[in-house]
């Protein structure tokens, strides 16, 4: 960035230095000196639109947080935890437990199916499949799979899991969030496990083990840190959506009553978090408007809590 | 070799996993409210529709689970779509402020009746305008909806507002972006109170000539609320719940009439559901009468006839029984005006025999 | 066959103890059989998964892409009331919304990964980095929620008269076509909303993208006088073009089918083109989300169903030319993207 000294350096096609009147029809010196204050210039713009733009970028990202923390800490009491759905219009009591609850078993259900089938699936992309054709194939398929937009998945999950029954159930909605955690935990157990070297597999295998020894004792141990951070971001992303519930687990003011029959999880509709605070938002009363907020808070604590605890204990050098 | 080995740890952690999960599931059905350890499939009625009555049926709902009735789940998710839920067998019953008309019923082997009678009132969110305040007549209302009027202070509704001062705004029209009973009643009215201006018929949709949409009675209000300069259609419940500026409409008679509940029960009192049946289909729009609120409507409870789950169905008809019988204080507190005694009377003889399952009618 | 598996350490000394180990454990003969099925089963369910999906959604919309033929694509309104199955304003809808989030979103993005990999102490750009992947975890509900709730009657209230009355006003496409409501509930407001839902997704791949540039290049760049701005634009950029783009892309899919953020807040008007990006509007996905259950006959889901299978198509060729570009950017770097 010494414009002076590339200044005097730069030679002209005659060899002569350029800038000097010794050429003839070249740039007299006050031009060349105009242009590197000119770079100069813009340079410094572009670094302070560049400086105004990415805090404003993060500002506004910041202020969503701000806002959902604002709003929604006024909810926060011991009867949101422990009361139900309001209904009545009239009333200001309520809370969001049995959303919270509701929330809770959805997700661990989906995460039941989903982790352990996208952890073989990862098992199989890093260790069998490699660099196989089947493999790449199926790992493009998953990088593509994870970005089906979670509304085509509810309306997927409601035509193989409502329709054919006739009622909205929770497990429907479970269903629905394992098929997004499928290709995500597949991907990220595939990541995790490459990074450990080969040579832990090879002592493993020299030592005797059988492959499935090898893999699962010993690489997958020493994954386990990526691992599970990668099932609990998994996991915590999936908890936060509400399109693949809106057609399957629906919502229900109710907590939730058994297994099978119209209240219970195989049997109907289910309460769950982020679709009552969809429904709580779309309304005009502002005691409702207070729990969505609430639930929102709960959501955003939840997601960015877990994300940063993961990260925290798990992430030993790993770059961010 | 390391004898702990990682398959014993998995199958450790698996099982952990799924005690846990099965744990949740066993203290959620154990606990959570009142008295849910039944676990007889009777013990939830599931509904669906109308928005419109939504605040009273919800309220329903709380005290008749509360003297030990089945609970119930009813998810506003607009007339349209309760009518398709209960034709797709998805709920014990459905909501919808257009009633179908008889051969519809017949086609989809559904009953229907009316469970109360509300209003729908234009609510708006016009700076120097409180409640009650504006007046508006059905011609302008329909102009307005037609964006036709696109100020506020426009000469038209001005020289209906006299002492009123008006801003200069743009006037933003909401209606619902769902199928719609309150659309059905708010359309009808417009379409038999101002025919000549108000084009787009009378349904529970609508191709809108203008305004943004939205989802249920509580989207609109809502959207109302967020949006300065606007104007939207809701059940009463609504507005005052939310405790909006609502609009005195001219009736028939010609006079300004504000929303209330004595206006809903003039209204109300001119219908004559004995000549409705078997159907019920009633329109309770622009109903003579000094008091009278012009834009009234009942909201139907529709059933199948034939009932998949007699337990279910049994439980559905307790329930409404206990509405007809037990919920008029509720009805009134909300501003709803409560079917009367005659009127049940009628529904007990003429339509509900009709509800069966596996041969034998479900009430008696 | 268990046999030809562990011939691989029956070479050393100690094979024949642990295949006498081997033969008297009977299950060990079947562990690794068994892991590898149960491994390629699940690695192909995530393949069948997909399948499974675009079969169950043809199925399902057959009665739509039967009956309705090209209604779906080539009419404008959206009324299943009078028997209108036209996706077209809801098509408009999407493209626009998402143009004008990649509009706002790709710059930001930008500067802000420049700032991340160039600006700033390392350390810091640790830390804003560990920021903003974690707020790309941030539910797209509560965008939608402060979209509602705080930007709506913003720009309502402020941004909108403002441009309106600007000679930005007059601009076609932001001239207030005839269904203008004040410009609260519109696509523009839900571009803005969508623009900072996919604001991480960008920034993350571009800085990981700008990240990947050789030092070598960049300082010889900086050792003949070049100034921060013209080693971005005439080295890093030209060398991340590919990963940037991809990025781009990512960003495009996941705004395309973005559903809570935009169902709040754009509108819902499902039956006339936008003809300003002030005008309320609708997408595919928020016309699904918001309808949907409600639908009233088989035709309606279906054509619903079939809504969700050209979202998915669309979708789908983003993400696919979004994984030949990252392939790409692998291939000259040498790296993983």
């Amino acid at each position: 960035m010494n414009g002076r000294r590339s200044q005097a350096t730069e030679r002209g096609a005659g060899g002569a230095p350029l800038g000097t009147v010794a050429q003839s029809g070249r740039k007299a010196p006050a031009l060349r000196h105009r242009s590197v204050a000119r770079r100069k210039a813009v340079d410094l713009i572009v670094k302070v639109l560049a400086w105004i733009g990415a805090w404003f970028g993060i500002a506004v990202m910041a202020f969503v947080v701000w806002e959902v923390v604002v709003r929604g800490i006024s909810a926060i009491s011991w009867s949101f935890f422990t009361q139900s759905t309001p209904q009545d219009v009239t009333s200001t009591s309520g809370g969001l437990a049995n959303a919270i609850v509701g929330t809770l078993v959805i997700t661990l259900v989906a995460a039941a199916i989903g982790i352990p089938t996208g952890f073989f699936g990862g098992i199989y992309l890093a260790e069998f499949g490699r660099n196989g054709r089947v493999a790449t194939a199926v790992r493009m398929i998953a990088n593509v799979v994870m970005g089906v937009p979670s509304i085509i998945v509810g309306v997927f999950a409601f035509a193989i899991m409502v329709k054919p029954v006739s009622h909205y159930s929770g497990f429907a909605g479970s269903i629905a969030l394992a098929f997004i955690m499928l290709p995500v935990m597949a991907r990220t157990t595939e990541d995790i496990l490459n990074l450990v070297p080969n040579e832990l597999r090879e002592s493993g295998l020299a030592m005797g083990a059988p492959r499935w020894k090898v893999t699962l004792g010993v690489v997958c141990k020493a994954a386990r840190g990526g691992l599970i951070t990668g099932a609990t971001l998994a996991i915590v992303r999936v908890a936060g959506e509400t399109a693949p519930l809106l057609f399957t687990a629906l919502s229900s003011p109710y907590w939730m009553s058994g297994l099978f029959g119209s209240g219970g999880f195989f049997g109907g509709p289910v309460a769950n978090l982020t679709k009552t605070i969809y429904d709580l938002a779309g309304t005009p009363y502002p005691a409702w408007q207070s729990l969505a907020w609430g639930g929102a808070l709960v959501i955003i604590v939840a997601v960015l809590g877990m994300n940063l605890l993961v990260r925290l204990l798990f992430q030993r050098g790993k770059e961010w | 070799m390391n004898k702990s080995a990682s398959p014993r740890r998995l199958i450790r952690a698996a099982t952990t996993a799924l005690a846990l999960v099965v744990m949740a599931l066993a203290v959620v059905a154990c606990g959570g409210s009142s008295g849910g350890g039944s676990q007889s499939s009777a013990d939830t009625i599931v509904g669906a529709g109308a928005s419109f009555p939504y605040p009273l049926y919800s309220k329903w709902g709380e005290e008749y689970a509360g003297t030990g009735g089945a609970k119930l789940n009813y998810q506003s998710i607009g007339s349209g779509g309760g009518i398709s839920a209960v034709k797709a067998g998805t709920v014990d019953f459905g909501a919808s402020d257009a009633p179908l008309e008889e051969q519809e019923l017949n086609d989809s082997g559904l009953v229907q009746f009316p469970l109360c009678v509300g209003g729908v009132v234009p609510v708006v969110n016009v700076e120097g305008v409180a409640d009650g305040q504006l007046k508006l007549t059905a011609d302008l209302l329909a102009r307005i909806y037609n964006g036709e009027i696109i100020s506020w202070n426009d000469p038209a509704v001005a020289a209906v507002n006299a002492g009123v001062t008006l801003p200069d705004a743009k006037i933003n029209v909401v209606h619902r972006s769902d199928s719609s009973g309150t659309t059905w009643i708010f359309t009808n009215y417009l379409a038999a109170a101002a025919p000549g201006v108000w084009k787009a018929g009378a349904d529970k949709e609508v191709p809108w000539p203008t305004g943004v949409g939205g989802k249920g009675n509580e989207g609109v209000a809502a959207s109302v609320q967020q949006l300065s300069g606007s104007i939207g259609y809701v059940e009463y419940a609504y507005a005052k719940q939310a405790a909006m500026t609502s609009v005195q409409m001219q009736n028939k008679d010609g006079a300004f009439v504000a929303a209330s509940l004595e206006a809903f029960e003039a209204a109300a009192a001119e219908a004559d559901w004995q000549t409705s049946l078997p159907s019920m289909y009633l329109v309770l729009v622009d109903q003579p009468g000094a008091t009278t609120w012009p834009i009234a409507g009942a909201s139907f409870i529709l059933m199948a006839k034939e009932q998949q789950d007699a337990a279910r169905g049994k439980a559905s008809l307790d329930f409404f029984d206990w509405a007809y019988t037990n919920g008029a204080a509720t009805a009134t507190s909300l501003d709803y005006v409560a079917i009367p005694q005659t009127v049940y009377d009628l529904v007990q003889s003429d339509v509900w025999p009709d509800i069966t399952s596996a041969g034998t009618a479900l009430w008696k | 066959m268990s046999t030809v598996q562990n011939t691989e350490y029956l070479a050393s000394p100690r094979g024949s103890r642990d295949a006498a180990e081997a033969a008297s454990r009977g299950r060990l003969r079947l562990g690794d059989p068994i892991f590898r099925v149960v491994a390629t089963a699940c690695g192909l369910a995530v393949a069948a998964a997909m399948f499974g999906l675009t079969a169950v959604l043809i199925y399902n919309s057959w009665p739509a892409i039967a009956g309705l033929k090209t209604e779906v694509l080539t009419t404008v309104a959206w009324s299943p009331s009078s028997g209108q199955y036209g996706a077209l304003a809801a098509l408009a809808g999407t493209a626009l919304s998402t143009v004008v989030a990649m509009v706002i979103a790709v710059p930001l993005a930008l500067v802000i990964a420049l700032l991340l990999v160039e600006l700033v102490h390392p350390s810091i750009g640790r830390i804003i980095g560990m920021a903003v992947e974690m707020l790309a975890a941030i539910p797209s509900i509560i965008f939608g929620m402060v979209g509602l709730f705080v930007v709506v009657p913003f720009m309502q209230e402020t941004i909108v008269p403002w441009l309106v009355e600007s000679p930005l006003g007059s601009v076609p496409g932001i001239k207030p076509g005839p269904t203008f409501q004040g410009g609260g509930l519109s696509i523009f407001t839900a571009g803005i909303v969508l623009a900072f839902m996919v604001l991480p997704y960008i920034t993350a791949v571009a800085r990981d993208v700008l990240r990947m540039v050789p030092q070598v290049t960049k300082e010889a760049g900086y050792g003949m006088g070049s100034t921060t701005w013209e080693v971005l634009h005439k080295i890093s950029l030209r060398y991340a073009n590919s990963g940037i783009v991809g990025a781009v892309f990512i960003g495009l899919g996941r705004a395309l089918g973005e559903t809570m953020a935009v169902a709040f807040i754009v509108g819902s008007v499902y039956t006339d083109l936008p003809r300003s990006l002030l005008d309320p509007g609708t997408t595919i996905a928020s016309l699904i989300a918001n309808t949907f259950n409600e639908a009233t006959d088989q035709i309606q889901i279906a054509a619903l169903i079939e809504l969700g299978l050209i979202l998915f198509l669309i979708s789908m060729v983003f993400q696919v030319i979004a994984q030949l570009w990252l392939r790409r950017v692998q291939r000259k770097t040498g790296g993983r993207a």
